[in-house]
């Protein structure tokens, strides 16, 4: 082919086409969605004085997502829950609805993942949401979960020597992992926040677009 | 079949020469002038391979026994995954890249290539570059973007390091002699294009201008999907159409259907990334749009292994004893299946299962690995002879490398496909606990760990047969190295 000025065109235009088809559509269609109330007025304009989905989470939470990012659980844990009917995300209690992109508006860094060695996290604040629990599975994963392939992120907790009185914050270890006689087991701030991080992930509300519907 | 005559590369008519007294002598002169340069790529994209073996192999130890190495937060699995990763798509193969098609486009566009100086400082930048990102992964400022977890402070130098090479291979391209652009140019050309517009698109609006919501998650697998399809793929598609030609010494099969398979993979391949997307929370046309895209993808497949196999028909003794041909070939094939594996995972049914499950990553191997990889072994091992004038030291190293890394390959696209499928069985029946579902994939990891074993040996033998041939000492020339006598030359 020595049409070059064909060939250059050709090159050009097949990318611009799909960026514009994809991405630019896709901007354009839901690239500026906003916060929404659980169901709409009659008029379709959110109720005023109801709360606006999805929440923004805060503080605390949001660095929790910073340590979330920095170890890489994107690569075993997705956020995203599909159609029932499609896969078993919602039989396996993942989600009473599935996700849509207003549920992902606020976050700086969305991640969807696309990978579920360990179980889907969307709505992982709701189904559990206790501290003492997130603690234990990730100083070591095999204390709440035998067989479970996740690594031990116990370099997120200090062990150190009991005082005269054991520490309050102290997470309570089974004898079969625990560190030793006379040692216990202090969460650092990042397991803080990421065990808040993990309580903030929830996805309890309808949204017009994606009601929770009663059984 | 006239034009398909003159649109071959000059044919040879041995391993080491081309018919035409004068075409030869220009190709040395190419040669010597692109040397240095190619040499530098190759040497760092070998280091890079070394170093993405290794961060492979921990995570996939990691992957069944995650109390392996489980104590240092910079060694767990998803930093050493995606630090692998990014060692070896941006270590290993952009570095082989930018030694084989560059070396490659010089020769067709037969001419001298000039600024040598500009491509050491440009790859240096690039090696640099490649370091800081990976240590910087691993100790934690990663971004958790796939295929782009690089932190976004070596954006800028990857970016500057690669305009200047990408404007390097242009600018070849730009003062070519002689009237012909051959069909491997066209691929390089256009891959010099798209992936610095690919990588800068979804650099702004993923991590510096970040999209809202889940638009950037189609801005990513718009990025990370065309990084295989339209950067890599061309890359290696140009390598073998200008190697298996070269090496049989007889034109493509058909001018033709290349024209064909080249305009439909730049028109199908770049809509289908979205398949990663299926039953996510993105509009449903955008997904379906990505599924049409991605059986598209059928035709140019298709008929890219019929003019190989076509051109290749007739000559499988000579495949078979060429290093590169071996190489090459056992690529070509893998493009033909795990494209057509990768058209029928987008289809719904199928995707319901294999969503989310480790035969996706398995995929990822077949593409990138058995593919990709295996034509960039095969072009560098026609590339060396030709720009050191010296001929491989070991055969069996060869023979080494090429039955490890076909072994190996094969029993990590076997065991990850058997097993994800389980594993996406498993998954849909809610009767199924979870974390039996992970149980069930351990025997599965484990044989990847058993495969990385086989790729490691055949790199080693690679590298060890790269490092010996480039002493000095080594001045063997009796003839090509061949991995079989020739029948007639016994008789």
């Amino acid at each position: 082919m020595n049409n070059l000025p064909l060939l250059f065109l050709g090159i050009f235009f097949t990318l611009a086409f799909s960026w514009t088809g994809l991405i630019l559509t896709s901007q354009i269609q839901f690239g500026k969605l906003v916060q929404t109330t659980e169901v709409l007025d009659e008029e379709g304009n959110p109720i005023e004085g109801d709360p606006l989905y999805p929440e923004q989470i805060v503080g605390l939470a949001q660095q929790g997502k910073q340590v979330y990012l920095d170890l890489g659980c994107i690569y075993c844990h997705s956020q995203q829950v599909r159609r029932p009917g499609f896969g078993a995300d919602t039989e396996r209690g993942w989600g009473e609805r599935q996700s849509v992109p207003r549920d992902y508006i606020l976050q700086d860094r969305v991640v969807l993942g696309t990978m579920r060695t360990g179980p889907d996290l969307m709505t992982i604040g709701d189904r559990n949401p206790s501290d003492d629990w997130h603690h234990q599975h990730f100083y070591n994963p095999q204390i709440t979960s035998p067989g479970s392939t996740m690594p031990p992120y116990a370099f997120l907790y200090r062990v150190q020597e009991v005082g005269v009185e054991p520490h309050p914050r102290a997470v309570q270890i089974p004898e079969a992992f625990h560190p030793g006689e006379g040692l216990e087991v202090i969460p650092t701030r990042r397991a803080d926040a990421l065990v808040a991080y993990m309580k903030s992930l929830r996805m309890g509300y309808s949204l017009p677009e994606a009601p929770i519907i009663e059984q | 079949m006239s034009i398909a005559v003159q649109t071959a590369p000059a044919p040879s008519t041995g391993p080491y020469t081309s018919g035409d007294e004068h075409v030869r002598t220009e190709l040395s002169k190419i040669d010597r002038s692109m040397r240095g340069a190619a040499i530098f790529f190759l040497i760092s994209s070998i280091f890079w391979l070394m170093a993405g073996t290794i961060l492979a192999l921990i995570a996939a130890i990691k992957a069944h026994s995650p109390d392996f190495l489980g104590a240092y937060e910079f060694l767990t699995f998803g930093r050493v995954r995606s630090a692998h990763l990014n060692a070896m798509v941006f270590g290993w193969s952009n570095n082989a890249i930018f030694a084989v098609a560059l070396w490659i486009m010089a020769r067709l566009c037969r001419n001298e290539v000039r600024h040598n100086g500009m491509l050491y400082i440009a790859g240096s930048i690039w090696n640099i570059a490649a370091t800081i990102g990976i240590v910087g992964i691993l100790a934690g400022h990663g971004t958790s973007i796939e295929w782009l977890e690089m932190p976004k402070y070596v954006t800028p130098l990857l970016a500057l390091s690669y305009a200047l090479i990408g404007a390097w291979g242009i600018m070849a391209f730009r003062f070519r002699k002689g009237e012909h652009v051959y069909v491997s140019q066209w691929f390089f050309l256009a891959a010099l294009f798209w992936f610095p517009w690919l990588y800068t698109v979804a650099q702004i609006m993923i991590v510096f201008i970040p999209a809202r919501g889940t638009v950037q998650a189609i801005t990513n697998w718009w990025f990370a999907h065309n990084v295989l399809g339209l950067w890599f793929t061309p890359m290696a598609l140009g390598a073998a159409y200008y190697l298996i030609p070269k090496v049989l010494g007889k034109p493509i099969h058909s001018y033709y259907l290349s024209v064909l398979a080249f305009w439909s993979l730049a028109l199908f391949y770049n809509w289908a990334g979205v398949h990663h997307l299926i039953g996510g929370p993105i509009p449903v046309w955008l997904i379906s749009a990505g599924i049409v895209a991605s059986v598209m993808m059928v035709i140019p497949v298709v008929v890219t292994a019929i003019n190989h196999h076509m051109t290749v028909v007739g000559s499988f003794g000579a495949v078979w004893r060429s290093p590169t041909l071996r190489f090459v070939v056992f690529g070509a094939m893998s493009y033909t299946l795990t494209s057509l594996i990768g058209s029928a995972m987008a289809l719904r049914s199928v995707n319901e299962v294999t969503h989310f499950t480790h035969f996706t990553v398995g995929h990822a191997h077949h593409g990138v690995y058995a593919f990709f990889t295996m034509i960039m072994f095969g072009a560098i091992y026609f590339m060396m002879p030709r720009l050191l004038q010296r001929e491989w030291p070991s055969a069996t190293l060869i023979h080494l490398h090429f039955w490890f890394c076909a072994v190996g390959i094969g029993i990590m696209v076997v065991g990850l496909h058997v097993g994800g499928w389980i594993q996406g069985m498993m998954m849909n029946d809610p009767d199924i606990a979870f974390i039996d579902t992970v149980r069930a994939t351990v025997p599965w990891l484990q044989s990847r760990s058993v495969s990385g074993l086989f790729l490691t040996l055949g790199h080693i033998a690679f590298a060890i047969n790269v490092f010996w041939m480039l002493l000095p000492a080594n001045r063997k020339v009796e003839g090509p190295t061949l991995l079989e006598r020739r029948k007639e030359a016994e008789a």
